[in-house]
Order: C-alpha cells, then sequence, then structure tokens
C-alpha cells in the first residue's frame, strides 16, 4: 500500500526542514500552531534539541509572551520530576488566561501537593488496574458495535465515526452519562481547549463560557442524584462520596470535569487516529502486525509515543534554577515538549522510526512523569489494546485515501478529519 | 551475587541471581520477570515497578524517600510493606529478599 501524498508531503517536510534550518535561532517558537498544522514542528525541535536544547522563544500571541521551551528527553524528565521548583499551580498550556474566562478553572492537573495528591487520590482508584478488568467487556462490546457499523466501500471520516464515537462511548461509561447525550461530552472537551487567540475558527469566549455552563448545570444535577444514593464505581459518584472531593465548590468541580473530559477524550481520541495514520504510512510495519497480533502489546505503547497527543505541559518555575546550562528565573514559563523528547536519539534508539516491535516501547514521554503522570494511562491503553485487536479481526484491509487535517494547536496534537474506505 | 525471588500474582515464582549493585527493578526486567514495567526506566518517576516487600525483610531495606512516597500515591493499593523496586539496589546483605507483585501495575 503505496502512503497517499507522500511526494506532496515529503515536499512540503523538505521546504519546511530547509526553512527551519535557514531562521535565526532566536526566532524558532515551536508553540506557532500552524507547526502542527502542516505536521512541521519536528523540524525545529529537531534543531533545538541539536544546537540549544534549552530554548528561549517570543510568542506574538498576546498570554503567551517569553516562555522557555525545553527539548531534551533527559531535561523533561528533570522538570517534570522537580515539582517543587517547576510548579504546575499558574497552569498546564503556556496562555496564561484563557480569554473570556471569568476564572481560572481550579483542576488537579493544575495544582501542586499536598491539594494535587489529596484530589488525584480520589479519581486514582477507578482508573485501578483492578478496575479496569471491570470494564473490559463493556469496552470490547462497545468497539464492536462501533465497528460493525462502519460503512463498507465507502469513504468515511475515521476521526468522527471511530476515535470521536469510541472515546465519547468510554467517558459516558466511565461517568455513568446518559448515552443518548454523549455527544455532549465530545462538544464541551472540545469547547473547554478551544482559544481564539490562537485559532481563529474557535468559539468565540462568549459562547464557550456558555458551554461550559450548559456542562456544569448538567453534571451538577447528576451530581445532587448521585451524593444522595449509595456509593458507586461511576466517577460522579466517587467524586461525591470521595472525603477529598465531596465538598468541592462548583468552580473546582467544573475544572476537574473537564480535566477529566480532555484527559480521556482528546488524547485517546487522537491516538486512535494518529496510530492507523501511522500504520498506513509503515506498510511494513501493518505487514508485521497482521503477520503477529500479539505485537498489539507494543504496537500501543509506540502509537502513543509516536502520536503524543499533548505535545507538551507547561511549568512555571518558582526559583531560580539553572536548567541545561541556561539560566531559569522565578516566574518563568516553561514548555515541555512531551512530542520532542519522544524523538530524541540521544534517549530512545532509532527515535525517529516507527516500529511495532520495539525493545523498550512504554519508555516515552506521552503520559508525562512525576506526580502529574497521567492517571488514566492503563484505560487508555487498554481502549487501544481492544480496538486493535477488534480491528485486526474484522478487517483485511483499512484504507487511508487522503491526507489528514490536523488541528490548530500547539497543546493538543490531533486531527479532525482522516478519510478512509474498508473494502467490502 | 544476591538472589531475589518475585511471587507473581497468580502464584507463579521467579528467582533471578543478579550482580551487586543491580536495582530490584533491573533484576526483573532484565531476567524477564512479568509484572513489573519500569515505565521511567528507574528514575523514581513513575510506579510501574511497585512491589510489596516480604516482611520479614521490611526492616533491612531502609525507608522510602519523599520521592518515592510522592510517586507510590500513583500506584494501585499501597500497603506498608508497598516500595518501588527501583529504589532499591541489592547487596549481599539482601541474598534471599522475596517480594511480592500486585495485580498489575498502574
Amino acid at each position: 500500500m503505496k502512503p497517499i501524498d507522500s511526494l506532496e508531503s515529503a515536499a512540503l517536510s523538505t521546504a519546511a526542514g530547509a526553512r527551519a534550518a535557514a531562521l535565526p535561532l532566536e526566532e524558532l517558537n515551536p508553540a506557532d500552531p500552524q507547526g502542527f498544522v502542516d505536521d512541521t514542528v519536528g523540524h525545529l525541535f529537531e534543531r533545538l534539541r541539536r544546537e540549544d536544547p534549552v530554548h528561549r522563544s517570543h510568542s506574538p500571541v498576546p498570554g503567551i509572551d517569553g516562555y522557555w521551551s525545553v527539548t531534551r528527553y533527559r531535561d523533561i524528565m528533570h522538570v517534570d520530576t522537580n515539582h517543587h521548583i517547576y510548579s504546575s499551580e499558574d497552569g498546564i498550556t503556556l496562555m496564561d488566561f484563557p480569554p473570556g474566562d471569568e476564572q481560572k478553572l481550579p483542576m488537579f492537573i493544575a495544582m501542586d501537593p499536598p491539594k494535587h495528591d489529596e484530589q488525584r487520590k480520589a479519581v486514582n482508584p477507578i482508573v485501578a488496574p483492578a478496575n479496569l478488568q471491570n470494564w473490559q467487556s463493556l469496552i470490547r462490546e462497545r468497539t464492536g458495535k462501533v465497528l460493525d457499523s462502519l460503512p463498507r466501500d465507502e469513504t468515511f471520516n475515521w476521526v468522527d465515526k471511530v476515535s470521536i464515537e469510541l472515546t465519547t462511548y468510554m467517558l459516558a461509561t466511565l461517568f455513568d452519562f446518559p448515552l443518548e447525550d454523549r455527544r455532549l461530552l465530545t462538544y464541551w472537551s472540545d469547547i473547554a481547549t478551544a482559544n481564539k487567540l490562537t485559532n481563529p475558527d474557535a468559539p468565540e469566549p462568549e459562547v464557550r463560557m456558555a458551554g461550559l455552563r450548559k456542562m456544569l448545570e448538567y453534571f451538577t444535577r447528576l451530581w445532587n442524584e448521585r451524593v444522595n444514593a449509595p456509593p458507586r464505581t461511576d466517577l460522579i459518584s466517587m467524586l461525591a462520596h470521595g472525603p477529598a472531593t465531596r465538598s468541592m465548590g462548583a468552580a473546582e468541580l467544573m475544572g476537574n470535569l473537564v480535566l477529566l473530559i480532555v484527559g480521556g477524550n482528546d488524547t485517546t481520541r487522537n491516538s486512535m487516529t494518529g496510530g492507523l495514520l501511522a500504520l498506513h504510512d509503515h506498510p511494513q510495519e501493518m505487514a508485521k502486525l497482521r503477520a503477529n497480533p500479539a505485537l498489539i502489546e507494543s504496537l500501543v505503547p509506540e502509537i502513543i509515543r509516536w502520536q503524543t497527543p499533548l505535545a507538551y505541559m507547561r511549568r512555571t518555575a518558582l526559583a531560580d534554577a539553572e536548567l541545561g546550562g541556561k539560566q531559569i528565573r522565578k516566574g518563568d514559563k516553561l514548555a515541555m515538549w512531551y512530542l520532542s523528547g519522544n524523538r530524541d536519539e540521544s534517549a530512545i534508539p532509532e527515535a525517529d522510526r516507527f516500529i511495532v516491535d520495539r525493545e523498550r516501547p512504554r519508555q516515552h514521554l506521552s503520559f508525562g512523569f512525576g506526580i502529574h503522570r497521567c492517571v488514566g494511562n492503563r484505560l487508555a491503553e487498554l481502549q487501544l489494546k481492544i480496538l486493535w485487536e477488534e480491528l485486526l479481526r474484522r478487517f483485511e484491509r483499512i484504507e487511508v485515501v487522503g491526507a489528514p487535517t490536523r488541528i490548530r494547536s500547539s497543546f493538543v496534537r490531533g486531527f479532525s478529519h482522516l478519510p478512509v474506505r474498508i473494502p467490502g | 551475587m544476591p538472589r531475589v525471588t518475585f511471587n507473581g500474582f497468580t502464584g507463579e515464582a521467579r528467582t533471578v541471581e543478579v550482580p551487586v549493585g543491580t536495582t530490584l527493578m533491573r533484576a526483573a526486567t532484565d531476567n524477564g520477570v512479568p509484572g513489573i514495567d519500569g515505565d521511567c526506566g528507574g528514575n523514581c518517576a513513575c510506579a510501574t515497578c511497585h512491589v510489596y516487600v516480604d516482611p520479614a525483610w521490611c526492616g533491612r531495606l531502609g525507608a522510602r524517600t519523599a520521592t518515592e512516597e510522592d510517586m507510590l500515591n500513583l500506584a494501585a493499593e499501597i500497603r506498608s510493606n508497598s516500595r518501588l523496586a527501583c529504589q532499591i539496589i541489592l547487596t549481599d546483605a539482601l541474598n534471599g529478599l522475596v517480594v511480592s507483585l500486585p495485580e498489575a501495575q498502574h
């Protein structure tokens, strides 16, 4: 199977590589979302890792301004594991204050200890391995139903019909959210991360806040039903009964819901699309996988590394510190570019290759490291594992018939469209 | 060379022998003992090498560091004998160490 548009994308990539090499170092600004739309940001990172691994940039976008880019695996690990110096309290994206937000949403991913620890502990059990056993058959059944309903011999958008549908189903399951309303979760996830300043197509701030208020109303209703009922295993019930979370205020509830919805939606959704695209672009790897489906074990972490659905996390320095030979000042913000660290040859052998039977596939940065490491990592892996088991079992061929459309964001690295055809 | 025994969650035991100075995490991953992932490569930055130390050995291992305490919060079912295997360095004094594995790593 010949990768579609390979000539066109190779030309684009060569041009972007030449551009990245020609620019003065101080002009390199990896947070510019254009590099994510055309998927050329990798050239910037390749140069930064080599020439200026801890790099000071200035973004023209108000609210982002000056920031450090941390591009090497080991420096990222250092920042991620030193939360006493590199704080999450000022937010996890480079934008200081989402425009139009009445207030910053409090959520545990953007908290430091001890509050972070208490709130995280309330959520941890639902996605713990023992609990995942209980979800497994339900995920498989729902995945099978979605795949069986896919059109045959006609082109459809994989993002919408597979990736969004499956992740939204999963979220609705976790929240015990009314299934018929499940696309509301997708909508809320999309508007929660939408940002007019970096994406002109994003909804107006008022529309966004109105949508989020609707979300809060909806969840408050579910919360009230469950707080008055005996504890159950869904996430809302766990939060409503958990000692650390039951007295959360409205803003904190909204913040943590946004966190769980985005965390469980945008991420796995884009790995579901990115995985298919990666296997399409590497037909020899697809052949290996078809010949030996047991490789799904290593395929799944390799997809998550390759896609890196969250390209970075932000930290803010609480004190002056030295990092990779650079002087970081108290109050400076840093982007730990997981996307770049995941391509760092000095930490990951043949990092620029997609290899389904990679030797240590789990040693990637996509889930972060340290106290903020992704709480839902095992659930994400389980969803991808089941998806690929069910796909390989059902379809002999899945054809990617055109180029993907990528999202205009340097934070969520993902897709809005991928045309796919499954021969009947 | 110290010997160490890993009791799997479903009962099967594996004993391996490793050079002095090897971490308990590497003792497992280098010898293909299932049930230890070691995602962060031994930086005490995840919790995927969680083990339960046989009570007879708990007193001989030294205390958890603050970082290890932080990271153990990510694991499922922490007990008083929970440790991260990457933080235990094997010496001759630990020859015969016995640990049990959790149901799965989180």
